[in-house]
């Protein structure tokens, strides 16, 4: 049992790792928040689910599971305060962008204001 | 009436959490009890979200499914995602784009925009209304009802019958 918690804090590590290089190689602000964001959930979620399973004796699984559906519940709140400050802050998207629906009908809602 | 129903289902939250934070002795739940009343109290003032949740044998058992959909769309999130980040060529096609939902109720909608910020290259990054503007890291489709079909769909058909 505690090799088995071992395997899953090892592979969740791994996904922190891959999130932390995620925020490295991406280009702009809103695939940097894309890589911190969702690597890292499950980054966490298999570490703390990983070491509840390979401590049994500790008692702290209940702990763990709380710990877990807060981080579920925080993750994305913080990321969406992050990504729509920083877009009505005006910093720009990279280049590769596609499309931008947001930018669109800001403007419009400030010429109708006008 | 849906104060009190708010009521019922905070003190089951808060209790559920208690338990899981401590044990079954006689003395801690009955601390438990108490603060959950004190809390209780306190937010009896607030807006009555919790209500918004429908009790009824289906929406808990969607409830349930929901659950593994979300976990299942989590684990295939963190995979797309980590693929992207290690291939060398950085294959990323972003942009933001406006998605309509059909839930109504302010509850319904926050879990929404969190599932699909935990969910495969999807960021909400703004809620007005019924429509959210989310960052995509791959975009497939430019317009609303196709960008709506492939982020929405999946996770609506479950929160409606949970939230309505």
């Amino acid at each position: 049992m505690e090799l088995f918690g071992a395997i899953i804090t090892l592979i969740g590590s791994l996904f922190l790792f891959l999130g932390a290089l995620g925020i490295f190689r991406m280009p702009d602000v809103y695939n940097r928040m894309q890589a911190g964001t969702k690597a890292t959930t499950l980054g966490t979620i298999l570490f703390l689910f990983g070491i509840s399973i390979g401590h049994l004796e500790c008692g702290c699984f209940g702990k763990i599971v709380v710990l877990i559906l807060f981080v579920i519940f925080t993750n994305p709140v913080s990321s969406n305060a992050l990504a729509r400050a920083s877009h009505f802050a005006g910093i720009k998207l990279t280049d590769k962008t596609m499309k931008d629906d947001l930018e669109k009908d800001n403007i419009e809602n400030k010429g109708e204001e006008k | 009436m849906r104060k009190l129903k708010h009521s019922i289902l905070l003190f089951l939250t808060l209790m559920f959490f208690w338990i899981l934070f401590t044990s079954l002795d006689i003395q801690e739940v009955t601390t438990g009890i108490i603060a959950s009343f004190i809390i209780i109290l306190m937010t009896i003032p607030l807006q009555p979200v919790l209500s918004d949740i429908k009790l009824n044998p289906k929406s808990i058992l969607f409830t349930i499914i929901y659950f593994f959909v979300f976990l299942k769309e989590l684990i295939k999130s963190n995979i797309d995602v980590a693929i992207r980040v290690i291939t060398p060529k950085l294959p990323i096609n972003p942009g933001i784009v406006k998605v309509k939902t059909k839930l109504k109720s302010p509850l319904g909608r926050v879990v929404l925009a969190n599932s699909i910020t935990l969910t495969p290259g999807t960021l909400t990054v703004e809620m007005e209304g019924e429509y959210f503007y989310i960052h995509w890291i791959d975009v497939t489709s430019k317009n609303i009802e196709g960008a709506t079909t492939s982020i929405v769909s999946n996770f609506e058909k479950y929160l409606e019958v949970i939230f309505g």
